[in-house]
């Protein structure tokens, strides 16, 4: 069996690698991405994508990190279902380790701590989470909130967030990140991610335009034009992505800890 | 992009590959399935990709690093091969 599996990842790597000699060069100006595509003949057909987004971006959406506009803008689609994944992974999670039903087996009550500097680490974690848990939330709703000025968003943002509470979680114990952090809230705050997305699309299309074209949002938002209606809806929809991402990573670590009792962690 | 740290970071990514596969201790496993997310990050930022190495920082070397301990500690720690 080994040596079967060791010839499968064989082929497979080597498939991997003869498949990446296809590729351009890094940073290739000759590639079709940044150069246009070309036919057999050599003739140019159609325009070059990294073009158009280095010269027109800043002017069609007022966003100047390019990342961000090609993300949450032009490629808006890829990103709502990127989203969409997180949620089914951490639904998946939820679906196969949560413990619904009171059950005779399950594991007793805590067990003490009965290491001899025990009281003592705990202080000293204790008091650095209890510096450092604000700062790191402060910090990751800057990363979403500025995620379309400087490298971020919604993904890093939400992370950083749901790891502040796996933190206080790990730092403490799990109960006491789910009196505040309860499940009801993160199963809804990861629903209410993705409708925020989803309803900036929805929004678009309600004033006759395409599902995620945002520019048509000036309609509704005050005193925006078009181009400032795109850059304000990808910062509405990174807010939705953060969202998504800061109550799955939660639930996961919840489910995963504890067994799927969400009674207590590691 | 600078072809020494290059060569530096990848001969690490390898090295720290082979820890993590070999390794009994799933713990340790994880630990250093950590560090060869950060080299990967490293060669990123290096190789200009901001927003792609601060994902992965954040996702691959904190929060999956974080859900593979909490799974070891709810399995066995020893791998059996």
């Amino acid at each position: 069996m080994k040596w079967f599996a060791l010839i499968a990842v064989v082929i497979t790597g080597s498939l991997l690698i003869y498949g990446v000699s296809d590729f351009p060069d890094w940073g290739d100006a000759q590639s079709p991405a940044n150069a246009g595509a070309k036919s057999s003949t050599g003739e140019p057909i159609g325009e070059s994508v990294s073009q158009f987004y280095i010269t027109e971006t800043g002017r069609l959406t007022h966003v100047p990190n390019l990342v961000t506009a090609v993300l949450a803008d032009y490629r808006g689609y890829d990103t709502m279902f990127e989203t969409v994944v997180i949620f089914a992974a951490g639904m998946a999670i939820f679906a196969i380790l949560r413990v619904l039903r009171e059950d005779k087996h399950t594991l007793g009550p805590p067990a003490k701590d009965t290491t001899a500097d025990g009281d003592h680490g705990r202080i000293i974690v204790g008091t650095t989470c209890k510096i450092l848990i604000p700062v790191i939330q402060l910090f990751s709703l800057y990363v979403v909130a500025h995620g379309h000025y400087s490298p971020g968003g919604g993904f890093q943002g939400g992370v950083m967030l749901g790891a502040s509470f796996i933190l206080l979680a790990v730092a403490k114990d799990l109960g006491s990140a789910l009196t505040w952090f309860t499940e009801k809230r993160f199963m809804t705050l990861a629903c209410v991610g993705i409708l925020i997305y989803a309803g900036f699309g929805l929004m678009a299309q309600f004033l006759q335009r395409h599902f995620l074209d945002y520019g048509v949002l000036h309609v509704i938002l005050p005193k925006t034009d078009e181009v400032m209606a795109r850059s304000h809806s990808m910062l509405g929809v990174e807010i939705g992505v953060a969202f998504t991402v800061t109550a799955i990573m939660f639930a996961i670590y919840a489910n995963l800890s504890s067994r799927g009792e969400l009674k207590r962690g590691l | 992009m600078i072809p020494i740290f290059d060569y530096i970071i990848l001969i690490f990514m390898v090295i720290a590959a082979i820890i993590s596969l070999k390794v009994k201790d799933l713990l340790s496993a994880s630990m250093v399935f950590g560090i060869y997310s950060f080299l990967i990050c490293l060669l990123w930022a290096e190789m200009g990709a901001v927003d792609v190495a601060f994902t992965e920082a954040a996702v691959g070397a904190g929060v999956s690093a974080v859900f593979l301990i909490a799974t070891v500690y709810n399995t066995k720690r020893r791998s059996s091969d």
